[in-house]
């Protein structure tokens, strides 16, 4: 491993946080680090960078234990405010999902459905101290008798409370239009027709994954800012593809990578976990992640350096390319583009609005350069890395 | 040249004088209405952009209260549910009057209310539901 200039451990850059010397900068500050003084001086002067991005992620969710009655209960069927919670894993143990609708919304029967209420929203109510309403049903067994639960729950009255979030983080996405001559209401937003305006969600150069493009320091056992608390990086998210097409510095110019997360949801905040309802489409949550990235030698000073010029994503159909699987694009654009208010899409400029909130991902980086420089959260070396190329 | 947006309520006993096209005749005023409803009980309400100089809509809005109508700024009828929004800019996309706008190159969602016609196409799109509009589809709320 002789072949950096620069080579720091885990054990050297931990040692400097207790010693409240370390040096910790935003994804966004070291664009102009990397810049002005090139990778190899950037990383003997910096120490971690910190990475963030808010925005609605599916594929999130929590596992509640909501503790034992008297007499006792089995649950067959489970309901928090009135969303669906799954209970086939056992007694009072439960997983609610962010996209799960309320029991009786009327989903998209008059269309463009509003999903004002879903399972993303009952986690934001628990982290927000309010009370929940859960109902349980059983059909009775001998050690189980009871067929009826109904209680108000707090956060602080459940036993157990663990986010689970099978797939967040997604290291690039989509730029969204719709060539039809109907509006598309969709999880990227309402799409006016023949392609007058065009949305996008990433958090571009201050996105995690798109600052450790080939997973070098983000693996198992990441210790990551997650949803306010302290959470963990606990396998590759589900559709993780490693192998989209990437540029020569890296990054990808597709959806490529994920995470799965998991953190005790009694440490987060409804300020960074929040319910959100898609137009047509359905409910979320609106996750907040920040993950410090190690900067153990040059290559991860100059990934970190990666600015919105630099990152690029597709342009994709809404209308019918997606929803039929037809892999076929509109161009490409880099964020710096995107982010301008514009971008030219078959020769007509058409203007840019973003779903992940570029003011909340720059708040949870420099809320985790914080916590580093206070000395108070520690760099975890991944015990497995993830699938990369 | 000056451009808001006003609220205006008719009270039942004028609703059949020609008080807008006064407006243009005695005032030089433009204006675009972006709003007009009867309610049950007859009174009128309307949403009205002027534009014109600061003078002349003081004296056509001074015209207005002395004919009974009542003149409200547009600004107080739509609110951001600050503690809601998490400033992701889904908004800015559908604005069509540029009141939601992003701050470059910090990326902030900026609200303008007097740039707001209450058009209430933000509502919906907000994933958040941080936008509020007391105008859409509830005129008797203004009324009241």
């Amino acid at each position: 491993m002789g072949e950096f200039k620069v080579q720091k451990t885990y054990e050297e850059i931990n040692a400097k946080i207790k010693a409240g010397q370390a040096v910790v900068v935003t994804a966004e500050e070291m664009v102009g680090i990397v810049k002005k003084h090139g990778p190899v001086d950037a990383a003997r002067k910096v120490d971690v960078v910190t990475t963030g991005t808010f925005s609605p992620m599916c594929s999130s969710g929590a596992f509640i234990n909501f503790g034992h009655s008297n007499p006792t209960i089995k649950a067959l069927k489970v309901w928090m405010n009135n969303v669906p919670a799954y209970a086939g894993i056992a007694a009072v143990d439960v997983y609610i999902g962010a996209t799960e609708p309320t029991e009786d919304d009327p989903l998209n029967k008059v269309f463009p459905g509003e999903f004002l209420y879903g399972g993303g929203h009952v986690l934001e109510d628990l982290v927000a101290g309010k009370k929940v309403l859960l109902k349980a049903v059983g059909y009775g067994t001998d050690c189980y008798p009871n067929k009826n639960v109904e209680k108000e729950v707090t956060l602080a009255d459940l036993p157990y409370a663990l986010l689970v979030n099978p797939r967040n983080c997604y290291q690039n996405y989509n730029c969204a239009i719709n060539l039809s001559d109907r509006t598309v209401y969709c999880y990227m937003g309402t799409l006016k027709p023949q392609v007058r305006n065009a949305t996008y969600c990433s958090a571009g150069e201050l996105s995690p994954l798109l600052n450790d493009p080939y997973y070098k320091t983000i693996g198992l056992g990441t210790r990551i800012f997650l949803g306010g608390g302290i959470g963990y990086v606990t396998w590759q998210g589900s559709q993780h593809n490693p192998k989209a097409l990437r540029s020569e510095n890296g990054t990808t110019r597709r959806a490529a990578g994920t995470l799965m997360v998991q953190g005790d949801l009694k440490q987060m905040s409804s300020r960074w976990l929040k319910g959100v309802s898609m137009q047509g489409y359905g409910s979320s949550l609106a996750v907040g992640i920040g993950i410090p990235i190690p900067i153990l030698n040059e290559e991860m000073a100059a990934y970190t350096g990666v600015s919105d010029a630099e990152i690029f994503t597709q342009i994709v159909d809404y209308s019918y390319d997606y929803s039929h699987g037809v892999a076929r694009n509109y161009g490409e654009v880099s964020y710096a583009q995107l982010k301008s208010g514009q971008i030219e899409v078959n020769g007509k400029m058409v203007p840019t609005a973003p779903l992940s909130s570029v003011v909340r991902a720059r708040e949870i980086a420099e809320t985790l350069k914080g916590w580093i420089t206070s000395g108070k959260f520690l760099l975890e070396k991944p015990i497995q890395t993830l699938p990369s190329e | 040249m000056n451009t808001r947006i006003y609220v205006l309520k008719f009270p039942k006993e004028v609703i059949d004088q020609p008080i807008i096209s006064n407006l243009v005749k005695k005032y030089d005023l433009e204006f675009n209405i972006l709003k007009a409803t009867i309610l049950l009980q007859q009174e009128g309400v309307m949403v009205l952009e002027f534009l014109g100089h600061k003078a002349n809509v003081k004296k056509g809005i001074a015209y207005l209260n002395e004919m009974g109508v009542s003149v409200k700024s547009m600004a107080g009828n739509i609110h951001r549910d600050d503690e809601k929004c998490y400033q992701c800019g889904a908004c800015t996309g559908v604005c069509p009057t540029g009141a939601l706008s992003l701050h470059r190159p910090d990326m902030a969602v900026l609200f303008d209310e007097e740039k707001c016609t209450a058009c209430g196409l933000c509502v919906s799109v907000c994933p958040a539901r941080a936008m509020e509009v007391s105008l859409n589809g509830s005129v008797a709320e203004l009324a009241a």
